[in-house]
């Protein structure tokens, strides 16, 4: 029997006030898999991303993540949030806490561990994201890079079984892109299951199981890397490709 | 223009300017009184103010009459502050009823006049719950100064960037600790400098209750004047007593917010 999927998704459709942001989007993510998200700007990542983990709600088809049915309002909501970790673009980090804090107050608050152990736990994330001398710092004297390595280590402090990630480096500095990056690459090495929606192509080709191409709301196309980067079905991933990839 | 607005903006000068125009207010009425051949008599206030005797310091009815305003004025602050909280959970709960009650609340509280919900308190709840004065005034207050509370409150939670609740849901808080834990304490400091201006009103409408027969301060200077007939001097002393607490209370708070937000 094989292992059931972290998330599947069938038909999802979603709109805002008549305008429908996903149509009929199907993608099913497996233990451990790495799966890249890429599309133009508008084309309803973000949106599918935060369908994941009950930010957005859905209005049609089904979601099952961790083989339970999500939707915004369903009462085990929070019980399934623990299970996928999200790191947004503008790293959302909690100013007024230091960065220990910011850490350990899930761990603490929302799994219920006693302190002592939620701070054990959050030193090994921030080893982990490698600032781990930065423990009692604020948010704001952190470098931007650094304060996503920290929203990174805030969510995995929840040991989640799924990490969505929503164009983690487009808010950096080019210089402090390579940091988050490799703390990504390094998670994706450890086995994390892991919905990446990102530009970096350079970091899709080398942890990308498979690549999800999305336009206009829909999934244009899903193909491993190999055939994405060389060879892409669609025109439109062609397109696309050579937009960004400059050729 | 602008230049001109910033140098009046500038504290010494605002605090000059602010002086001249109440000595001018002063001596207009020290003018007309003189005119109307008003007979002075301020040696006669200090002691009802206070008094110093071989054992110290006794203060007067005016100081006795303020500390009842003190006492009152903070009762009402509580309640108002615990009122308004409810109200404003209410409001962001999300719930249809519970939105339903607090508008209602609001609407109803914003459109009566103090001294009409006063005498409500007073001579209609006060008879069927066995109200005394003191807290027929105390729930008043609280009351009518807890609309604009809530206001603040809800003002304040909104004033926090959306992403906070979004980051607080992602790691499975509940609305109520996402609230407690991230949103109040980073809305605090939106808040601090508004409540501390509803406080100051709530002193000076704290007032009011003398027309009740509420022992405080305002109560107190025309008991006095209907002894002495001094209207002049008594007022002029009850308006400076007032001035004098809400200054307190403004520059303490605002000490307060430099020791907590240094930038
Ligand atoms: N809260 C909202 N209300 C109304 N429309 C929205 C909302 N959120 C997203 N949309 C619309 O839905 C569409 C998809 O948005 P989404 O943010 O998912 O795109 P995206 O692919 O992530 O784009 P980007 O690369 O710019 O982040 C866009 O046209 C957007 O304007
Ligand atoms: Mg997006």
């Amino acid at each position: 029997m094989t292992q059931q999927p972290v998330i599947e998704a069938h038909h999802i459709s979603k709109h805002f006030d008549g305008f429908q942001a996903l149509n009929d989007v199907s993608l099913t993510v497996h233990h451990g898999e790495r799966v890249v998200v890429c599309g133009p700007s508008g084309s309803g990542k973000s949106t599918l991303i935060r369908c994941f983990n009950g930010l957005e709600a859905y209005d049609g088809g089904t979601l099952i993540v961790e083989g339970r049915a999500l939707s915004a309002d369903a009462p085990h909501i929070r019980q399934l949030r623990q299970d996928v970790g999200m790191v947004f673009q503008q790293f959302n980090l909690f100013p007024h806490l230091s960065v220990l804090e910011n850490l350990t107050i899930g761990p603490r608050r929302v799994r219920g561990l006693p302190r002592a152990k939620a701070e054990a736990l959050a030193r090994k994330y921030l080893e982990r994201v490698r600032i781990p001398e930065q423990a009692d710092k604020r948010p704001d004297q952190l470098s931007g890079g650094q304060q996503q390595r920290v929203a990174i280590a805030r969510a995995l402090c929840m040991e989640p079984r799924v990490m969505l990630f929503d164009e983690p480096t487009s808010a950096l500095d080019p210089e402090m892109i390579g940091e988050v990056l490799d703390v990504m690459v390094d998670l994706a090495e450890s086995g994390m299951t892991m919905v990446v929606v990102t530009h970096e192509m350079g970091f899709a080709r080398k942890v990308a199981d498979r690549m999800v191409f999305m336009e206009a709301g829909r999934i244009v196309e899903i193909s491993p890397p190999e055939i994405f980067f060389t060879n892409p079905e669609t025109d439109r991933a062609k397109l696309f490709l050579n937009q960004i990839l400059g050729h | 223009m602008r230049r001109l607005r910033r140098i009046l903006n500038v504290p010494v000068v605002a605090v000059a300017l602010y002086l001249a125009a109440m000595a001018g207010i002063v001596w207009a009425s020290y003018a007309g009184a003189q005119g109307m051949g008003y007979n002075w008599q301020w040696y006669r206030v200090p002691k009802y103010l206070y008094t110093l005797t071989e054992d110290g310091f006794q203060p007067g009815e005016l100081l006795i009459g303020l500390w009842a305003s003190v006492r009152l004025s903070a009762a009402a602050f509580v309640l108002a502050t615990l009122l308004g909280a409810l109200i404003a959970s209410l409001r962001l709960s999300g719930l249809i009823a519970g939105k339903g009650v607090s508008v209602i609340y609001l609407e109803l509280i914003r459109n009566i006049p103090l001294l009409v919900l006063l005498y409500l308190f007073y001579y209609v709840l006060g008879p069927i719950f066995e109200l005394t004065r003191w807290s027929a005034a105390i729930l008043t207050l609280a009351v009518f100064h807890s609309a604009l509370i809530s206001e603040i409150f809800r003002a304040g939670i909104n004033s926090v960037a959306n992403g906070q609740w979004e980051a607080a849901d992602a790691i499975g808080m509940s609305r109520a600790q996402a609230l407690l834990y991230i949103i109040f304490p980073q809305s605090v400091r939106f808040m601090l400098p508004p409540l501390t201006g509803e406080a100051v009103h709530l002193i000076k409408s704290s007032a009011i209750v003398s027309v009740i027969a509420v022992a405080e301060l305002t109560t107190v200077g025309r008991n006095i004047i209907s002894d002495t007939y001094m209207s002049f001097e008594i007022w002029f002393t009850v308006a400076a007593v007032y001035l004098v607490v809400t200054l307190i209370l403004s520059f303490g708070v605002s000490a307060l917010e430099r020791r907590f937000n240094p930038n």
